[in-house]
């Protein structure tokens, strides 16, 4: 009978670790404020790991807001405040015991306008967070920059002008670079800002195809207005209105039949 | 990479809070001289002062007793002369150069104005002496004015300019619209409009020249007496507190603390009323 | 519109006497100390305006200007990069404000003052805590040799550090604070610390502004007269050149202070004065216009790079 009863006592346990892993983040109640302005409002999702997760609503949902309280990014900017909890693998990153610095290692940030650092050669900027953490060792860093640079399939544009400056490559280029620069650190999660939305319509395709292959290896969370991006890229969309979550599922499901007037409505294209 | 990040973990974490104490330090070290610079003024020069100290110029060399009367007064006449010339040349340089300096002539006063502003001011006072003081047979009033006004003049230029560039175009095209003449819209509405921005420009530069002292050592030489006359040398505190504290005496140095204490609080005046009206002028915005 | 006119034209010739002045003062300056420029008065250490001795050279004075000049640099800079950094990347709101207006009003205490608290205050403060304990324990450097008396070249550099604070950390500031946000926020993006955002996205960035700022500091110390003069000891001629910091010395700015009013205006003595005032401005002018130079250059540059 005890072993029996152990037996199902595991098999809940890893029911829950099942769950726990297919969620790489979850926010509890997550509310933000820039002063007094409430731009969340009580959002509660749960992140699934290695897919692609596509945040969408019209400008000043709260959408960016959302993303950079994912990497405490948005308590940055002063007056900026932050409620809730946001769980990684299961940990508060919000608890007072945990270091940002640490959370953005682990989950890293790509930005709309790419901004590589201008003074840096194009092999500096892949390594400077690596050289931050330490690694000296100029094989080692060899290695890390190239594997970076073909995972954001830069390598072969760059691999042999290394040492030119990060600013002397085209704007899709760019957007790569910091692409590679934020796997370099190993990041488990990947943020993108709207991360083609300056850029020409070719290099935006390259990037969206560089996201698909990369939820492989790493969970991903992008914000865009573009909603067709999101039907092409994501495998489940948050829609978020007026700091609120509206409605959250599997991208086939909200861009098909979509369970809430409001996102019917935006899908439509009847307002934002 | 996970084990030996604690151990690279802490040590970023400790240059961290280093970088910030030495930052910290910096600045706090930075106020160090001012606040001993203000007591020193304040606990030296305050025994000083008394009625003889305001109201008599000095005794003989080596005497006790005696005051500061003429320097007073000798500054107050150069503040007096030095706007006189400086401020209508400044602002109307600066009007120039606001709303018809966006050309190579316009390019060529600014340049002038920089580099004027970069003269050591000793220099200045070396060519007013070899223009005024020369031709002229004596030391003048005039010539430090003169001087005085070189250094005033590019800085009420360049803050006259800016504050009418700060006033946005639309007035004055309003204005024109109505028929009101070029000149005039300058004049009734852009000027009105920045005048807060040029006064606070002129009582900074004031705030500048009230200290000044190299320019005025070739100009008007320095004296015993009041003022007599603008073919004869004056005085100035800048200058008197220069020469007391050279003497030898021990009451001379005491004079001296007490002159730098008038000079200081005139200049933080004309500082602090500057800055009163900036802040006046923001929050009205 | 003939007002107009007239106006315009009247606003212009105000306008135009800057640049009057500005020429009418270099010709002048040349004109009269004409006739004693030659090399020997630029490179000559001896100076002796007794007549029948006559002879005027103002190297010392130039190594004077230099020495102190370097002295205020490398105190100033970076006490005032460390300002910069604190006021506009590390503190709180409501310590800015006050602090930053305590440096502006360094600005504004005039010269003759720091130079009668350098000498009877500060002098003394850093004969006894910084010129002794260096005499007696590197005493056998060269640069530290002598019995430190305070009115030296030493102390008149520390004098000019704190006075050029308030330009170098101001201009550093404005430099600091155009940084774009999005260097900063690229650098927390990898997991920087404060301190390492501020190294990779801001400092890397400002480096050439800051460069200017401290070229525009080392203008001012050169032209900076009264309170050297006040602290520098007063040498003349061959004993003021600066081969030990705690030797008395002399200036170029506070050689003109302390002889042109003893000088006959007619003789060859006050033409050398006048020689050093000209030799003085060029260097200002040539300080000045290459600090103008890189702080351009690199506004262009910057401007360039993050389109």
């Amino acid at each position: 009978m005890i072993g029996k009863k152990s037996v199902s006592v595991e098999k809940e346990i890893g029911e829950i670790d099942r769950i726990r892993s297919l969620y790489k983040i979850e926010t509890e109640n997550l509310n933000a404020w820039f002063g007094n302005k409430h731009v969340l409002k009580d959002i509660s999702l749960k992140i699934r790991a290695n897919a692609v997760t596509a945040v969408i609503g019209p400008s000043g949902c709260g959408k960016s807001t959302f993303i950079r309280c994912l990497n405490r990014m948005h308590e940055l900017v002063p007056s900026a405040r932050v409620e809730g909890k946001v769980l990684l693998d299961g940990v508060n990153i919000y608890s007072r015991e945990i270091d940002p610095v640490l959370v953005r290692r682990r989950i890293g940030m790509v930005f709309q306008k790419p901004n590589p650092f201008p003074m840096m050669s194009i092999f500096d900027n892949v390594a400077a967070g690596l050289k931050l953490n330490g690694v000296r060792d100029r094989k080692r860093l060899y290695e890390i920059v190239k594997r970076s640079l073909e995972q954001a399939w830069l390598w072969d544009e760059v691999k042999n002008d290394l040492d030119k400056s990060g600013a002397s490559l085209s704007g899709g280029q760019q957007q790569r670079l910091c692409i590679a620069r934020a796997l370099a650190v190993e990041p488990e999660v990947l943020l993108l800002d709207e991360p083609t939305s300056a850029l020409d319509p070719i290099a935006a395709s390259k990037i969206e195809q560089l996201i698909v292959s990369l939820k492989k290896n790493y969970t991903i969370v992008i914000v865009t207005h573009n909603m067709q991006q999101a039907a092409r890229v994501s495998d489940y969309t948050a829609f978020l209105y007026l700091g609120k979550l509206i409605e959250y599922d599997e991208t086939s499901r909200i861009f098909s039949n979509p369970k809430e007037e409001l996102t019917e409505n935006y899908i439509a294209g009847r307002f934002g | 990479m996970r084990l030996n990040d604690m151990e690279n973990y802490k040590v970023r974490k400790f240059k961290n809070k280093i970088a910030y104490l030495a930052c910290l330090s910096c600045t706090l070290i930075a106020t160090m001289p001012l606040f001993s610079i203000l007591i020193e003024v304040i606990k030296n020069g305050f025994p000083a002062l008394n009625i003889d100290f305001f109201i008599k110029p000095p005794g003989a060399v080596g005497e006790p007793g005696g005051g500061i009367a003429n320097a007073i007064q000798g500054t107050l006449i150069l503040i007096g002369l030095t706007s006189l010339i400086g401020i209508p040349v400044g602002v109307l340089s600066g009007i120039f150069l606001a709303e018809f300096g966006d050309n190579n002539f316009g390019r060529l006063v600014r340049l002038s104005n920089n580099i004027l502003t970069q003269f050591p001011s000793i220099v200045i006072g070396i060519f007013v002496y070899l223009v005024v003081v020369v031709p002229l047979g004596s030391f003048s009033p005039i010539a430090g004015a003169i001087s005085l006004s070189i250094i005033m003049i590019p800085i009420v230029a360049r803050t006259t300019e800016e504050a009418l560039k700060l006033v946005p175009n639309s007035i004055r095209e309003a204005s024109m619209a109505l028929g009101v003449s070029r000149w005039r819209t300058i004049i009734s509405i852009a000027l009105v409009s920045a005048k807060d921005g040029v006064v606070t420009g002129i009582l900074l530069s004031i705030a500048r020249i009230t200290g000044e002292t190299a320019p005025l050592i070739m100009t008007i030489l320095g004296s015993q007496w009041f003022f007599s006359g603008l073919n004869a040398p004056m005085d100035s505190l800048t200058l008197r507190i220069w020469r007391l504290a050279l003497q030898p005496y021990e009451y001379a140095h005491q004079q001296g603390w007490g002159a730098a204490l008038v000079l200081i609080s005139l200049v933080l005046f004309f500082n602090v009323s500057a800055r009163i009206l900036t802040r006046s002028k923001y929050r009205r915005m | 519109m003939l007002g107009d006119k007239i106006f315009k034209y009247a606003t212009a010739s105000v306008a135009a006497l800057s640049i009057l002045i500005l020429t009418f003062m270099v010709l002048e300056l040349f004109r009269n100390s004409m006739p004693v420029l030659s090399l020997k008065f630029i490179f000559g250490v001896n100076w002796n305006p007794v007549v029948g001795m006559e002879e005027y050279g103002v190297l010392p004075y130039i190594l004077g200007t230099l020495v102190t000049s370097a002295i205020a640099i490398a105190v100033g800079v970076p006490i005032s990069l460390g300002i910069a950094i604190y006021l506009s990347e590390m503190a709180p709101d409501f310590v800015r404000k006050p602090l930053s207006y305590i440096i502006e009003l360094l600005a504004a205490v005039p010269s003759v003052i720091y130079g009668l608290w350098g000498m009877f205050v500060f002098r003394f403060w850093v004969k006894d805590f910084i010129e002794e304990p260096l005499s007696k324990y590197l005493g056998f450097i060269p640069i530290f040799q002598g019995q430190p008396f305070g009115l030296d070249i030493f102390t008149a550099g520390l004098v000019l550090a704190v006075m050029i604070i308030p330009t170098v950390s101001s201009v550093s500031r404005e430099v600091l604070t155009a940084v774009p946000n999005a260097l900063r926020e690229a650098a927390y993006s990898i997991g920087a610390t404060k301190w390492e955002v501020i190294k990779l996205g801001v400092l890397s960035y400002a480096k050439s502004g800051i460069f200017g700022a401290t070229i525009l500091g080392l203008g001012r110390a050169v032209g900076e007269t009264m309170a050297v003069s006040m602290v520098i000891g007063n040498a003349i001629g061959e004993a003021a050149i600066p081969t030990s910091l705690f030797k008395a010395g002399q200036t170029m700015a506070s050689l003109i202070a302390n002889e042109f009013n003893e000088a006959n205006p007619i003789s060859l003595h006050a033409k050398a004065l006048i020689g050093v005032g000209l030799i003085l401005f060029l260097f200002a002018l040539a300080v000045n216009s290459i600090a103008q130079v890189i702080i351009w250059r690199s506004i262009k540059t910057r401007g360039e790079m993050v389109e």
